[in-house]
């Protein structure tokens, strides 16, 4: 029997859609208004133990798209998170009990420092930063999503890779006990993503620990997850519990799943078709039942950002 | 009231509702009256019809074993019935993608259909189902004769196709249309199996019923019942 938990935030106490648009509008006027250069506030990170807390602290960036924001409801219901179940909605059904705190990362690899980090301890140097980006997913289908979350250049930094690090390999947590997904072998636990590291200290990638101006979800990844918006949507790794720095290219969940449909660069390209279907065009969650799929964007739009990174690159081999 | 009777009179009709009951139910998700299509609606109401199109062809595929198996000849009576309604649920199934998914945009819907190959089995698989669903009517069959078998044994082929359709736009997980394809094999390995028990007995001559078509014999028995019906 599935018993579903009822969401302990009353209606009242969640923003609706409209006063955040507005609130964002409200923050730019009065930056403007001040005529203050906004330089960064330089807090350090706090992140609320809770789901749906209000995350304080938090700047805007010059990467945020202008588009409007899909739903609370439509972000939070519609995920691909194996780890609880290969259907949409499984995360939403399946995530609610999972217990994103305490939590553990550990850094290791081809770095001055390294260690295990409480979650609290590893995002404390690190500022709030508010990116509105696309989401395209490999299914062609995309979002546009407000994250919260820190640079992940400034977390490379922090951690002083050796000339050695060539890439950083993230993991997924494995407890097949709070994650039901992982009690059948869909793919080879635990979730493997990574980057170069030219990708991963781009000013776009993002380590994300929230939506909304809120806690991130447990089914969006909680509580914190990698964000790469010019790159599919598998890249982005969940509830990360390691983050190695590699000499070599690291394995991928997706491309050791199957390596003719996934590769490791996963950038969003139209040209470069998935082997069983089209990737010229995407369907935009939440554009309603009659809207047409809309043409998808080289690099998902981000070619300005992004498109030197792959200068040398065939793309149509490094899919 | 006979029997007869009663299945066209009460049974047919109530069966007919219940399988509208899926199609129905996706109108009034879609106008969120009885629940809701969620964040993807084109996809779900893709889904869901082509769904209901699998289910109710192994539903079809299994009437004539469980009649077999059962007895219970009065099942052959919603088989068209059944058969019209995977028509029907492939039909919807289509359209949606047509309309709500391709937008009626020629270029992509003819590199689906030529460069998708799960796109052009499932179309294969709604072709053989538009020539059965025109020719399932009694005039037609009485007048195509052993032709109109022929054709409508395509139903497995339909069956086939279906689940290899399925099978090939899945990502990764397999579970479902594993499932369908287990109860597919099942029907066609029944199949496969009464043909061969026959084929033997037909050898050493054991069952007067061997020597004719198993649809001959439930013409036969059609044709008894409808004069036992005119004589009472």
């Amino acid at each position: 029997m599935l018993i579903r938990k009822r969401a302990d935030v009353r209606p009242s106490e969640i923003t609706s859609r409209e006063n955040y648009l507005n609130r964002r509008s409200f923050m730019k006027s009065g930056v403007i208004a001040g005529g203050v250069a906004f330089a960064g506030p330089g807090f350090g990170a706090v992140v609320p133990r809770e789901p749906r807390d209000k995350l304080d602290d938090v700047s805007s960036s010059e990467f945020s798209t202008d588009e409007t924001p899909n739903s609370y409801e439509d972000i939070t219901t519609y995920n691909n998170y194996y780890e609880f179940g290969t259907a949409k909605e499984d995360p939403f059904e399946n995530a609610g009990d999972f217990r994103a705190r305490p939590w553990t990362i550990t850094v290791d690899g081809h770095a001055e420092k390294t260690g295990s980090f409480l979650f609290d301890d590893f995002i404390k140097p690190f500022d709030l930063e508010e990116r509105i980006y696309r989401m395209r997913c490999v299914e062609a289908w995309s979002m546009v999503i407000p994250w919260v979350g820190i640079s992940l250049a400034a977390v490379v930094k922090h951690f002083k890779p050796l000339s050695s690090a060539k890439y950083v390999a993230f993991e997924t947590l494995v407890d097949p006990v709070q994650m039901p997904g992982q009690r059948r072998r869909v793919l080879d636990w635990p979730y493997r993503e990574g980057l170069t590291i030219a990708e991963a200290t781009n000013p776009l990638a993002i380590l994300a620990v929230g939506i909304y101006g809120e806690v991130m979800p447990n089914q969006n990844g909680a509580p914190v997850r990698l964000v790469v918006p010019w790159k599919y949507g598998f890249k982005g790794i969940k509830s990360i519990v390691r983050m190695s720095f590699v000499d070599k290219q690291p394995k991928t969940s997706w491309n050791m799943a199957a390596s003719n449909e996934y590769g490791f660069y996963a950038n969003v390209n139209p040209e470069v078709n998935h082997p069983r279907w089209s990737q010229a065009r995407e369907r935009r969650i939440g554009a309603g039942l009659f809207a047409a799929k809309q043409p998808t964007l080289m690099w998902n739009g981000y070619g300005e950002h992004v498109a030197h990174l792959y200068t040398d690159l065939d793309l149509r081999k490094n899919y | 009231m006979d029997t007869l009777r009663q299945i066209r009179l009460i049974w047919k009709p109530a069966v007919f509702v219940l399988c509208l009951i899926p199609a129905s139910l996706v109108v009034t998700d879609a106008l969120e009256i009885t629940g809701k299509l969620g964040a993807n609606p084109v996809e779900e109401i893709q889904d869901r019809f082509g769904n209901w199109g699998l289910r109710f062809i192994m539903i079809t595929l299994a009437v004539t074993p469980l009649r077999r198996i059962s007895g219970w000849n009065w099942l052959l009576r919603f088989r068209r019935m059944f058969g019209l309604f995977t028509f029907f649920y492939i039909l919807m199934h289509f359209l949606a993608w047509l309309f709500l998914d391709q937008g009626l945009l020629l270029a992509a819907i003819a590199e689906d259909l030529t460069e998708r190959p799960f796109i052009t089995i499932g179309f294969t698989a709604f072709l053989l189902l538009i020539a059965m669903a025109v020719t399932s009517t009694d005039g037609i069959r009485r007048r195509m004769g052993r032709r109109w078998d022929k054709l409508h044994t395509s139903a497995y082929v339909v069956g086939v196709l279906g689940v290899w359709h399925y099978w090939w736009q899945v990502k990764l997980d397999f579970a479902e249309p594993l499932i369908y394809a287990v109860i597919l094999a099942l029907l066609l390995g029944y199949r496969l199996w009464w043909r061969r028990r026959r084929r033997q007995r037909t050898k050493r001559g054991t069952s007067p019923l061997a020597i004719s078509d198993s649809d001959q014999a439930h013409r036969a028995a059609q044709t008894a019942s409808q004069d036992l019906q005119r004589i009472r």
